[in-house]
Parts: structure tokens; C-alpha cells; sequence
């Protein structure tokens, strides 16, 4: 679905990310960890085209998409959410979604009609109960809870009906029932969307938990890629990264 | 597509307009009637530029470049070409689309400031010209002989009451069409933009060519002003393309508020009624406003029409017992992309 060959972005003389290759399979749920600064955003950022590749290529279903503009690649089937919630704070949360599928449909720019459409309202609809903010649907977006800002912003990503979608650390800041809530959430919308899913993550219980493979950046560069398994017994995984507590072992 | 709200629109647009219409029999007075007209041409040219301040997200300080434009266009139209009203209005308002389609093409790829000012640049660029091109346009003189207006279907408007109710029907059929614009999808495509750029990208929308969209339509509408004021003072003078026109418009924003959208006409109404008793009380005219507006600057925060409806928000939430959720000091979540 995603294959990443070559791919290399340094800002200035500073290597972000330096030749990396990693393979997304079709439906595949995989979780891309590593240290602060191992280039996981600037790696979102690149495939979405918020930053242009120095070198290297994105393929989407053997389609070359680096170098296109973001609403390019989103047309193609990319969508993503930001580390922070990247929201439309003084729209409801209704207002936010029905606009945002008009985006999808390319109804954006109709001047005659009134917003909303009839025709975007049940899509709409669908969203805000596939993400459970059906009861606060008429909250003006900045009066949300952080974990409900956070669901708002994959609700935005999921209106877009994305083949890919890309999810920078969905439970950051979130206390830790409120993380498993949007955990639970998260991989229920992958098993009923049957999207092509990757998540940064740094919470390693999350990881382990749910991911069916990982991927480990390091300075720009995959460290180690493979089943949760196989990437608990890697050796320059438990140096550079987990330490012994997540070694072998403790399952 | 017609839904009950747009036609709860038009008829209050009717209502408004028979009001209008029938005040000159109740109340016959010159000054009324010369107060519609102006703020006919204020209210529209306010409206236009709060479609961009306030639901595109875009503060342009050169939006009088639309104004001036609006004026000496039609009335060299009138003038020199000798044209039907209606030929010299949709005339302008090519013209109007053309140079804001030029003008935003380059403006409104830049950020915040550099948009204020590079939009300020083009309106002073266009107040040289007026100044420098004498034979064209009377120079600082003005456009002056005065505007023909020859009769268009049954319209006389060298009769004052047909200039009256010309201009009030022009007001009330341009906040109607404005209000449609920010009411449709592109309306709230600009809504989504305005709150956070970057995440509307995200969305697969072309934010620059839904901002240059919305900074042709506003200056198109912009331009309708300058026609009002170019028939009421039958001419066209170079402060009507100042820099002080689009101060005054940004006034009137924040007198009136950006978020109700009658919120500028309302702001217009304030500034022009202090306008007239001001400068009939003191030749300060200048400071006495300047306080006024800082008073609402430092005070209220925002315009008395986004006030009042905050206020009488608050007091329904409080009748329900429920707590406004509006007034939440929430920061607003950062724009930037997050890199590493």
C-alpha cells in the first residue's frame, strides 16, 4: 500500500531522516517508535508533503506521490492527526465535520447552496458516531476535552475516507484511562475501516499491545523493523530504545 | 438549493427595505435621507471587508483600494464613456475582479503582516496614480463635473428619493448576497481556513485559491461601495482610495464586531453618527474618536454587537442554568505543523 524507498530530508546540515525504506502492507497496523528527535514526525510530514523529500520516493499503491502538494496526496488516500490536536476551534463540532465532508466530496467552494448540505449531513452523522462525540456534537470545538480534541482531529482525518492513515501519538498528553478509551477506539476504527494504519507512539505498553508490527527509528533511520516479537528480542532495540524492562520476557 | 433559512433572509431583506422606503414619508429630512446613502455605501463596503477579516481570516489594511477603484471607475465609465448606469456598475465590478484577482494573487500567499501591508502598498499604489494621472482623473482636484445619470428602467437617479432607494436596495441586496457567500460552503471553507490553515490543507483544500476566491468576492462587493459614494457626491475624490478609507472600515469592524454578520453595518451606523456629532461638537474630531475606539478596544474586547450577543447568550445559558461553554478561556491549539 505505502512503500517508502530512499527516503531522505536534512534540514540545513542537520540529517532528519537519511535513507529510510519501510513497506506498509494493505490493512497493516503498525507503530512507529523511537527516541525523541529520531525524525517519526518529519517522517509524517514528508509522506503527507508538509515537507518536500530531499531525495527518495513515496509510493502509494505504486504511485510515486513525493513532491505532490498536501491536498494531492490527501485526494490520493492519505489522511493524517497531528501530535496536537489540529481542530477548528471556533466551529462546533458538527459544523467542523459537515464542512470537512464537503472538502472530501470537493464541495467546498459551492457558492449557490447552503451550508449544510443535505447530502453531507448523514456522513457527518456517521462520523460523529464512529467517534463517539455524538453528545457533543454542538460543542463549539475549543470547549472540548483534550482526549475529545484529539478524537475530533482522527474524525477529521476520517471523513476523508483515507487509505492511509497516519495518527502522530494519539493518546499524547491523555491520563491513562483516557489513553486505553482512545487505544480501544482507535483499533476498532482500523478493524471497521480496513485502512492501511500508522501510529507514532511512545507509550510501549500501547505498542506491544496492539500493533501487528513496529517499526524503530533511530537518528533518521530504521533501526529495526518487524512483529512486536521479533522487535522485543532485537538487540540494538533493547540498547538504543526499550532498555531490559521490555526485553524478552515480560510478555 | 433553498432552505428556510435563506428565505427567512430575503424576507427580512424585504421587510428592512420597505422600511426604509416609506421613512422618508414619516420623516423627511435631507440629512436622514443623505445618512442612508452613505452609510448605503459604508455598510457594504464594511460588510465586504469584515468577509475577510472576520470569516477568511485574512486583515487586509488595503481593502479602500476596492473603494476608490468602485468610484472612479463608474464615474469615468458615466463620464467619458457615456454608458447606461447598469453598463458602468457591471463595468466596475469587472474591473474590481480583475485587480483584486491580480492583487490577491500576489497578497494572500503571505503571512499576517506582510498580507496588512503589502494590501496597504497596493491601495497607496492606486491613490498615486489618481494623484499623478491629472488629465484622467482631475489629480488631487478630484473627478469632478459631475456623474450623469441618465434614466434606466424607470430609475431617475438625479431624483433624490430614486438615489435613496437605489442605494438602500444596492445595501440590501449586497448583505444579502454577502451574507449567502458566508452562509454557503465556501463560506465555511473559509471558516475552516480562518481557524487553522494548515489543518484545511490537511483536508485536501487549496487554501490559497479559496483565499484569493474570498478576496475577489470582497473587493468586488467593496467596489459597490465606492459606486454608492461615487453617486452621492456625483465625482470621485483621491481620499475616497486613502488609506484612511480602509482605516475607517476597520473601525467600523471593531465598533461593531466581527462575528455577527450585521455586526459592521451596525459598526457603520456608530461611526458615522459619532462622525457627524463629533465634529459638530469639536474640531478634535480625531482624538475624540481615537479614545472611543480605544475605550472599545480596552473595554469590551470586541465590537458592541458581538457584546450585546455574548450578553444575551450568557443571560439564556443562565436562564437554562447551564454553563457557556463559549466563554471558556481555552487557548487556541497551535497552527504549526509539529516537526521533530
Amino acid at each position: 500500500m505505502l512503500l517508502i524507498e530512499n527516503l531522505s530530508k536534512s534540514f540545513g546540515g542537520v540529517v532528519a531522516i537519511s535513507d529510510l525504506n519501510l513497506n506498509f502492507t494493505p490493512g497493516s497496523l503498525t507503530a512507529v517508535i523511537g527516541p525523541n528527535g529520531a525524525g517519526k514526525t518529519t517522517f509524517f510530514n514528508l509522506i503527507m508533503g508538509s515537507l518536500l523529500p530531499d531525495k527518495g520516493r513515496i509510493l502509494l499503491g505504486g504511485e510515486n506521490i513525493a513532491g505532490l502538494s498536501t491536498p494531492e496526496i490527501v485526494r490520493r488516500g492519505i489522511a493524517r492527526a497531528f501530535q496536537i490536536a489540529s481542530i477548528f476551534p471556533s466551529l462546533t463540532v458538527r459544523e467542523a465535520l459537515l464542512a470537512a465532508v464537503n472538502a472530501q466530496r470537493r464541495q467546498h467552494a459551492k457558492l449557490l447552496a447552503r451550508f449544510p448540505l443535505a447530502a453531507s449531513r448523514d456522513r457527518a452523522e456517521e462520523i460523529i458516531e464512529m467517534v463517539g462525540l455524538a453528545m457533543k456534537a454542538d460543542m463549539v470545538s475549543r470547549s472540548l476535552s483534550h482526549g475529545d480534541q484529539k478524537l475530533l482531529d482522527i474524525a477529521l482525518a476520517l471523513v476523508l475516507e483515507p487509505r492511509v492513515l497516519l495518527l502522530d501519538e494519539p493518546t499524547a498528553g491523555m491520563g491513562p484511562e483516557e489513553r486505553w478509551l482512545m487505544i480501544d477506539t482507535v483499533h476498532r476504527l482500523w478493524e471497521r475501516q480496513k485502512m492501511t494504519l500508522v501510529f507514532i507512539e511512545h507509550d510501549m505498553d500501547i505498542v506491544f499491545k496492539i500493533a501487528q508490527s513496529i517499526a524503530v527509528l533511530s537518528y533518521g533511520r530504521v533501526l529495526a523493523e518487524g512483529t512486536p516479537a521479533a522487535i522485543r528480542q532485537h538487540p540494538a532495540v533493547i540498547e538504543a530504545y526499550l532498555g531490559s524492562e521490555y526485553a524478552a520476557g515480560r510478555a | 438549493m433553498r432552505t428556510s433559512s435563506t428565505r427567512r433572509d430575503c424576507l427580512l431583506a424585504l421587510i428592512v427595505f420597505a422600511l426604509i422606503a416609506v421613512l422618508p414619508m414619516l420623516w423627511p429630512s435631507r440629512g436622514m435621507s443623505d445618512f442612508v446613502i452613505r452609510l448605503a455605501a459604508f455598510g457594504i463596503f464594511a460588510t465586504s471587508l469584515n468577509m475577510l477579516v472576520g470569516y477568511a481570516g485574512l486583515e487586509s489594511f488595503g481593502h479602500g483600494l476596492f473603494f476608490g477603484l468602485g468610484a472612479y471607475s463608474f464615474a469615468l465609465a458615466m463620464q467619458r464613456l457615456g454608458t447606461s448606469i447598469p453598463a458602468a456598475l457591471v463595468l466596475t465590478l469587472l474591473l474590481s475582479v480583475v485587480v483584486a484577482g491580480i492583487v490577491g494573487a500576489i497578497c494572500v500567499r503571505l503571512k499576517e503582516i506582510y498580507f496588512a501591508f503589502l494590501t496597504l502598498a497596493f491601495q497607496m499604489l492606486l491613490h498615486s496614480l489618481i494623484i499623478a494621472w491629472t488629465p484622467l482623473t482631475g489629480g488631487d482636484q478630484g473627478l469632478t463635473g459631475g456623474v450623469p445619470r441618465p434614466p434606466f428602467l424607470g430609475i431617475r437617479l438625479d431624483q433624490p428619493y430614486h438615489l435613496y432607494l437605489f442605494s438602500a436596495g444596492l445595501l440590501v441586496l449586497c448583505l444579502l448576497g454577502m451574507r449567502h457567500i458566508v452562509q454557503s460552503p465556501f463560506g465555511y471553507t473559509l471558516r475552516l481556513i480562518r481557524d487553522n490553515p494548515a489543518r484545511a490543507t490537511s483536508l485536501g483544500i487549496n487554501v490559497w485559491a479559496m483565499r484569493l476566491a474570498a478576496f475577489v468576492i470582497a473587493g468586488a462587493f467593496g467596489s459597490i461601495g465606492g459606486v454608492v459614494m461615487s453617486l452621492f457626491v456625483s465625482g470621485a475624490f483621491p481620499d475616497f482610495a486613502y488609506w484612511t478609507i480602509s482605516g475607517e472600515a476597520i473601525f467600523m469592524i471593531m465598533l461593531g464586531g466581527t462575528t455577527l454578520f450585521l455586526g459592521p453595518v451596525a459598526g457603520a451606523v456608530m461611526l458615522l453618527v459619532l462622525n457627524d456629532v463629533v465634529t459638530k461638537l469639536t474640531e478634535h474630531y480625531g482624538l475624540v474618536l481615537g479614545l472611543i475606539i480605544l475605550l472599545f478596544a480596552l473595554g469590551l474586547r470586541k465590537g458592541l454587537a458581538d457584546y450585546l450577543a455574548e450578553l444575551w447568550r450568557a443571560r439564556s445559558a443562565q436562564r437554562l442554568a447551564m454553563p457557556l461553554p463559549a466563554a471558556a478561556p481555552f487557548a487556541a491549539p497551535s497552527n504549526k505543523l509539529s516537526g521533530e
